[in-house]
């Protein structure tokens, strides 16, 4: 039986205590880790520091949460790294081409992001029918999708560089706070008070990242799906069994196609905010590898590659700890590089504790 | 009495292989009717056209006498005609009440606008469905991967009988069980057979045949090579029509 030879290799995990720290390593190490840097790096425990690495990580954020959907169903897709790119300079581009033919920004910003999240939906759902009409293995056909991506990033994007010209106010929309406050003078939403210079905002505290607000709201919606609607149970069951599911009656095919559009859909948001971000539309450079980090994120945070396990919290936690992870190095000084290894090293812990302990939950 | 549920003709090819060629069979309610057959036979063949998971090439399935078309598990279901498999086909990552309700879960309104999984109920109506089989499982909440192997047939059993099962299917229910968990499933047959249900086994062990069915049919390479009355034959004749004997002794 492997779960005797599984419970023989656990030792002091097999205790209480042990069990719940393995189940919970990856918040372990979070907060270690956290502490470590507290210590280490000057810089690293402040608010602002906190704030910067939760709104760099919205992409991060989106990309393993739609990761997280196909793996749970015993996938992998490997075309959101570039679906992101596809969708930012999309953005972008329709952005300043409506700009420039006239049209009034507040309605360019809207109909670009609807029209770029719109073309998104198409990778994923190929991608879907791929898997299920052609029973192509997903690695393969999202594979196949993750060139075609790239090529039409750069066809639209017109080579290698970043498109820019979208309107001034949308950098301003996604790099904006909830709360901005004057200790003791004022308090606004969304924009700073109108008497503090642009040079000076920085005296202001500025709290709770608006992109935060976006990552939450996905986050909150895809775990709700995820967990207590009948769509989330049956995206379990493919996983854990697909046979098991299609002789339930579960549509499977249907369902699959669903999850690697809803995967694009979600990458296509991220794509869409990248712009809000950065002011500009960003190709996925060759090797920024968004779509593996997104996958480590989500192995991290206690799926498994073979289906049937994982969450969005776990996810959430995974991308945190890669980001708090290059975030420390960084303050603490150490070279860019070691981050990899970082990363390896987490993976393949946790890769380590879903062999040993296949049943927790 | 008149089948509740029959095959005319029916028959499956894989490629150069014809698996099962022009069977005519039939189950009536309240009968349970054994099928047996050396490996490759063609049993389990046979019994996922009727769930669905095969189209046949050729014959017709007949409910209640009218002619019915299945060419999905959902169509087989939507009749009332339940299959468990050799494999069970239970999701093993998800607990008992889930795998019950696989398919078919219960949902509830949330803030009046979301359905959301109804866990109260569905784990409420498992337990009865599971009392009625008289077993004992120690937490519905436990994942089927924990579970032993006569608890995971119990399972199996209930979400069938929890769906209103009219035909019951039932690949080798005992292959992989304990002695003690083997009678508990051939009491919980006797029991579903009582209620009404018809209900078609497959099995190797003759043990479970002259315990529980009513009517056995041998299959060989494919095609019908005999059905008795299990009052009227002896396990030395069946096992002769599984080997094909008494073609043997003829030549
Ligand atoms: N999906 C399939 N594809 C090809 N051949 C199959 C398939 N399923 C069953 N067979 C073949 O059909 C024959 C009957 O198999 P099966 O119905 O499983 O027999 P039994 O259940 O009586 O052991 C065997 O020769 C088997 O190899
Ligand atoms: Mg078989």
């Amino acid at each position: 039986m492997p779960n005797q030879q599984a419970a023989a290799r656990r030792g002091f995990f097999e205790s209480a205590p042990g069990r719940t720290i393995a189940r919970n390593w990856a918040l372990c190490f979070l907060v270690l880790m956290a502490v470590v840097f507290s210590f280490a790096g000057p810089g690293f425990f402040d608010l602002v520091n906190f704030q910067n690495i939760l709104h760099l990580a919205t992409g991060s954020f989106l990309l393993a949460a739609a990761e997280t959907f196909v793996i749970i169903t015993g996938g992998i897709d490997v075309s959101i790294g570039f679906v992101y790119g596809l969708s930012s300079v999309l953005t972008a581009t329709l952005m300043r081409n409506l700009t420039l033919a006239g049209m009034a920004p507040g309605e360019a910003i809207v109909i670009s992001c609807l029209v770029a999240l719109l073309v998104c939906l198409l990778p994923g759902f190929v991608n879907g029918i791929l898997v299920t009409r052609f029973k192509v293995p997903s690695f393969i056909a999202t594979m196949g999708m993750w060139g075609i991506c790239q090529g039409a990033t750069l066809y639209i994007a017109g080579g290698y560089l970043p498109v820019m010209g979208a309107p001034e106010s949308v950098s301003r929309i996604g790099n904006s706070f909830l709360f901005y406050i004057d200790p003791g003078k004022s308090l606004t939403f969304f924009h700073k008070p109108d008497y503090i210079a642009n040079e000076s905002v920085r005296q202001l505290a500025r709290v709770f990242p608006s992109s935060l607000l976006l990552s939450i709201g996905v986050l909150l919606v895809l775990g709700f799906l995820l967990k207590y609607t009948k769509f989330g149970r049956h995206t379990y069951a493919i996983g854990g069994s697909m046979d098991a599911s299609v002789r339930a009656g579960i549509n499977v095919d249907r369902h699959l196609v669903i999850i690697y559009t809803l995967s694009a859909f979600v990458a296509g948001i991220a794509g869409v905010f990248d712009v809000f971000q950065t002011g500009i539309g960003n190709y996925t450079p060759t090797g920024a590898n968004y779509e593996l980090l997104a996958v480590a994120a989500v192995v991290i945070g206690g799926a498994s590659l073979l289906g049937g396990k994982g969450g969005i919290l776990g996810t959430a936690i995974g991308v945190i700890l890669i980001a708090v992870l290059n975030n420390g190095l960084q303050i603490v000084g150490i070279s860019s590089f070691y981050r990899y290894i970082g990363v390896g090293i987490l993976l393949t812990i946790a890769v380590v504790i879903d062999q040993v302990f296949p049943d927790l939950e | 009495m008149a089948y509740l549920l029959e095959t005319k003709g029916i028959t499956k090819r894989f490629g150069g292989l014809t698996a099962v060629d022009r069977v005519d069979m039939g189950v009536e309610a309240g009968e349970v009717v054994a099928l047996l057959g050396d490996n490759g036979a063609g049993k389990s063949t046979l019994v996922k056209m009727i769930s669905g998971v095969y189209k046949p090439d050729e014959g017709d399935i007949f409910l209640d006498g009218k002619k019915i078309e299945i060419t999905s598990p959902i169509d087989a279901l939507a009749h009332g005609i339940e299959t468990i498999y050799q494999d069970l086909a239970l999701a093993e990552n998800l607990n008992v009440f889930s795998n019950i309700f696989l398919g078919r879960e219960k949902t509830k309104k949330a803030l009046g606008i979301f359905n959301v999984l109804d866990h109260g109920y569905m784990e409420e109506e498992s337990q009865k469905v599971l009392d009625r089989v008289d077993i004992k499982i120690p937490s519905l909440k436990a994942n089927i991967r924990n579970l032993s192997g006569g608890q995971r047939q119990a399972v199996a059993i209930s979400r069938s009988i929890y769906w209103d099962a009219k035909v019951l299917i039932m690949d080798e229910p005992t292959a992989a069980l304990g002695i003690a968990e083997q009678r508990k499933v051939l009491d919980m047959v006797k029991s579903l057979k009582k209620h009404g249900i018809a209900i078609i086994i497959i099995s190797h062990q003759m043990y479970d045949v002259f315990e529980v069915a009513d009517r056995v049919i041998v299959m060989r390479r494919g095609i019908k090579a005999g059905e008795r009355l299990v009052k009227d034959t002896s396990s030395e004749e069946v096992v002769g029509l599984i080997v094909g004997a008494e073609e043997v002794g003829k030549k």
